[in-house]
């Protein structure tokens, strides 16, 4: 029996992880534990940057980021953790800079900006230059950033290390158990404080930007011990991913002024948001191209749209929409200035389409993106139960979590700094809960449903085969559960899910051996993936309105009277169970949202 | 178009020796390496094991020798390599099983030329970021793209002669930090990479440049860093 004791065990090594490790293992005996190396993780991908209203080029101010997020969340944020992080974020992104994050720079020296869709100047509604970037590899810098200052304080890791669940003395975590890859040993790893940091689970979608480790793993283990999950119906389609690939193609090719046209060559975002028209909010665009290729207006009718940014093109619409520089001149890109901004859209294009994006137009289609709900904290990072009571040692941050500050729909280069304040703030209490409480006992034989759940992978009649599920979960769920719902549509989702849940029972690993064993640990993933398909489709079958990233063709409008309530959902046997509570709103009171 | 995959395998557990296997299979000319590894593994052999995450090149996760050149199956593509393809590990690291190495000589190599920003001057008076001028950070751009796949070291020479060798993935981040104006360990760092297991086992090959998945100037950088030593001045 490998058994381990830290007063906190954080889980992942993604940007929330290793802020929350980081913090954490100033004060309190910590280990992080990542099934992948710390510097595999998804946070690596992010590209376009963070936000700050540093006002570093133009005027900023933190009330005009925190008003956009609450616009941009389609008023189902929680009011009082978005101020918390918007006042937050200068401080947060310049302790980033403290520890040596490459930032790009202004002619002055200090971090450079760029805009983003949704981030506005509140009096002007123009785009505001707020997002913090390093190329278009900001989520690169930051991971390796952190992880170096975790190396820097000798935090102890456990690389490849696959945690499988969580472990409970009622109301309070103890512990975890994990697969350690290269022996196929299980180790429990007895805390005081449990951080889970785990990342989304984009991969319920065949079209996606995320990675395979995204299988929602924290969520689903939450989950099966019993904790709610919140508004899990609201997940994030961005409009521009890489045709039938998925790959994003970062808002930032936007910001530097790409452009959206349809098949007739029009730009077809003036119809739909004609004041920022190309840097409207991700859903608003993701339902605009939809409708376009469904109306027969996708490039020679097929499913996809063109992203432009040729710099002949960019430059024409930006003397069309009267864009200027800082210092007030006429906006002007060259391919050359465009290569250092964005390097690697432009060496994505080159390799897996053989497109050159400074010659031609990149051919794009919305794609599963980011998941906005996750397990309920509160800003502290404290796991909450439906009476906003924190579970004792129970944290959460970054993308398994829900604070709630996306709300309804997430503003890009928001969930970066969400990592980044909440993860500190997880790893903070973690760390002080730990300080003044004992080790509460394990229960008699802790990796006893870890094991369960193994045995029951090994031991089917293998007459399924888990790819093909996983094919067919991903295929429906893209057309039923997707970037629009309906009723029908979703009934349908569920019927066909409940058929795949049965088909896993007799889904058998044909590895048999004990090291990396990565067969088994892909089919547990899928597990995950069809615990939480599900818990998405149920809580959003009973939403019956449309809001942010959730939008539903027979329930078209947003309905505050019946719906500004976060959804919670919980395990009961083989059911999901419904609940809510409701939003907390400080300065803001709903408005239509017009962009 | 059919494909010949022809895949190393070895598994401790069961092989007393490694061997290669052979499937056939469909694949479109856009598929990445990647995808026919998922193919075989999903619907042949599910023993078949490799490391993989974000399946665009960005996390360093399946670097491969793949005919014979080290590159990421999730940006080689198919229709660059022709309907024979051959994937084994990278050398010079232990094969823990099929394609997977065991990394940690790569990312304890890493760790010895202090791989973390260093300053402890105070920070400036109004608590703001420490200024760099575009040029100052243009002047280490290129290596703080590493995302630490290790294609560049298993694909020295002299790392496959002694493992000790620091290798090209950690002169890559002692460059980074060293041409970083705004850190202050560049002396320490110097000194690291000036020992013996470090620079001179450097035989400028190229190979590693060739390698990089990145497009890094590897051995641009490994030369800067050489010429460092000679002159002792930071340009
Ligand atoms: C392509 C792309 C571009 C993006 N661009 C931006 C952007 O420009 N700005 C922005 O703000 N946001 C962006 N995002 C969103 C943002 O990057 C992510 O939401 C964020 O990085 C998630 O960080 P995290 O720390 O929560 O999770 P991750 O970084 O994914 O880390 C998860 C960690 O958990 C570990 N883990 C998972 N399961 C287990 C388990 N069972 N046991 C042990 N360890 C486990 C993993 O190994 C990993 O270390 C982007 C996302 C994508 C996909
Ligand atoms: S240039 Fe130097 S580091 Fe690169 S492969 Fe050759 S010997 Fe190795
Ligand atoms: S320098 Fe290039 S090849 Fe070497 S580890 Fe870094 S990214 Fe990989
Ligand atoms: S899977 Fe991430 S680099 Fe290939």
């Amino acid at each position: 029996m490998n058994t381990h004791q830290f007063d906190v065990v954080v889980v992942g090594a993604g940007g929330a992880g290793l802020m929350a490790g980081l913090y954490a293992s100033k004060t309190a005996k910590t280990a992080i534990i990542s099934k992948l190396y710390p510097t595999r993780s998804h946070t690596g991908a992010a590209q376009g940057g963070i936000s700050a209203a540093f006002g570093n080029s133009e005027e900023d101010r933190p009330e005009w980021h925190t008003y956009d997020s609450v616009k941009g969340s389609d008023y189902l944020g929680d009011q009082d953790a978005i101020e918390f992080m918007c006042n937050e974020a200068p401080q947060a992104v310049l302790e980033l800079e403290h520890y040596g994050l490459p930032f790009d720079r202004t002619p002055e020296g200090r971090i450079s900006q760029r805009p983003f869709g949704g981030h506005t100047n509140n009096v002007t509604g123009k785009p505001v230059r707020r997002a913090c970037h390093a190329a278009d590899r900001t989520g690169h810098m930051i991971l390796q950033t952190l992880y170096q200052q975790c190396l820097k304080n000798n935090a102890t890791f456990y690389d490849e290390f696959q945690v499988i669940d969580l472990l409970m003395d009622s109301k309070r975590a103890v512990g975890v158990v994990a697969l350690e890859m290269a022996t196929g040993e299980l180790h429990t790893f007895h805390a005081k404080s449990v951080v889970i940091a785990t990342g989304g689970h984009g991969r319920i979608w065949e079209i996606t930007s995320n990675a395979y480790a995204y299988s929602g793993d924290g969520a689903a283990i939450a989950y099966r011990r019993g904790i709610p999950l919140e508004d899990m119906e609201f997940f994030q389609f961005h409009p521009t991913g890489i045709y039938k690939l998925g790959i994003l193609i970062t808002e930032g090719v936007r910001g530097e002024g790409g452009i959206l046209i349809n098949g007739k060559g029009e730009r077809f975002m003036t119809k739909y948001a004609p004041t920022v028209k190309d840097l409207a909010s991700r859903d608003v665009i993701s339902r605009a191209i939809y409708l376009e290729i469904r109306d027969g207006n996708g490039i020679n009718g097929e499913n996809y749209v063109y992203l432009d940014v040729r710099p002949e093109v960019v430059n024409r619409y930006a003397v069309l929409d009267g864009r200027t520089k800082p210092d007030g001149t006429p906006y002007t890109v060259t391919a050359e200035e465009l290569l250092k901004k964005l390097p690697d859209i432009i060496d994505f294009n080159r390799v897996y389409l053989g497109i050159d994006p400074m010659t031609q137009p990149m051919p794009i289609q919305p794609t599963a993106h980011y998941t906005m709900g996750g397990i309920p904290t509160n800003k502290f990072g404290e796991v909450l139960d439906e009476n906003n009571t924190p579970y004792a040692g129970l944290y959460a941050a970054g993308e398994a979590a829900c604070v709630s500050v996306h709300g309804a729909n997430r503003l890009g280069t928001n969930s970066l700094l969400d990592l980044v304040v909440f993860g500190k703030y997880a790893g903070l209490r973690a760390a002080e809960y730990a300080k003044d409480t004992d080790f509460a006992s394990l229960p008699a034989d802790p990796t006893e449903f870890t094991r369960q759940q193994f045995d029951a992978l090994r031991n089917a009649d293998g007459k399924e085969n888990a790819m093909t599920i996983s094919n067919e979960m991903k295929k429906m769920m893209f057309e039923d559960v997707g970037v629009f719902r309906t009723e029908e549509g979703m009934r349908r989702a569920l019927d066909k899910l409940a058929e795949l849940r049965e088909r896993y029972t007799h889904v058998r690993v044909q590895d048999t051996g004990k090291i990396f064993n990565t067969d088994l640990l892909n089919a547990w993933e899928l597990g995950n993936l069809l615990e939480l398909a599900e818990v998405v489709t149920v809580s959003a079958l009973n939403r019956q309105e449309s809001r942010g990233g959730h939008a539903r063709e027979d329930f078209p409008k947003r309905d505050d009277q019946n719906w500004l309530k976060h959804t919670l959902a919980w395990k009961r046997g083989e059911k999901v169970e419904i609940g809510y509570k409701p939003v907390t709103i400080t300065k803001y009171q709903p408005k239509e949202r017009v962009y | 178009m059919n494909v010949t995959l022809k895949i190393f395998r070895y598994n401790p557990e069961v092989d007393k020796k490694w061997h290669y296997e052979t499937y056939n299979i469909e694949a479109e000319p856009t598929d990445r390496v990647l995808d026919l590894l998922e193919n075989v593994k999903g619907y042949t052999d599910g023993t078949l094991s490799f490391r993989r995450s974000c399946a665009h090149g960005v996390c360093g996760s399946d670097a491969m020798r793949i005919n014979g050149r080290n590159a990421l199956a999730c940006k080689t593509l198919v229709r660059d390599l022709g309907d024979k393809i051959t994937v084994e590990p990278i050398l010079g690291l232990k094969v823990e099983k099929d394609l997977i190495v065991d990394m940690k000589p790569f990312f304890d190599n890493y760790k010895k030329v202090l791989p973390w920003f260093i300053n402890d001057s105070p920070l400036p008076e109004d608590g703001k970021e420490r200024l760099q001028s575009p040029e100052q950070r243009e002047r280490f751009d290129d290596t703080t793209k590493c995302i630490l796949c290790a294609c560049c070291t298993t694909s020295c020479p002299s790392f496959w002669a002694s493992d000790d060798y620091l290798g090209p993935a950690a002169l890559v981040t002692a460059h980074r930090f060293i041409f970083d104006s705004r850190d202050e360990a560049a002396a320490e760092r110097i000194e690291i990479v000036s020992e013996t297991h470090g620079l001179a086992r450097c035989h400028t090959a190229f190979n590693c440049t060739m390698a990089c998945p990145r497009d890094i100037q590897v051995t641009k950088a490994i030369g800067e860093l050489k010429m460092l030593t000679v002159t002792g001045k930071l340009e």
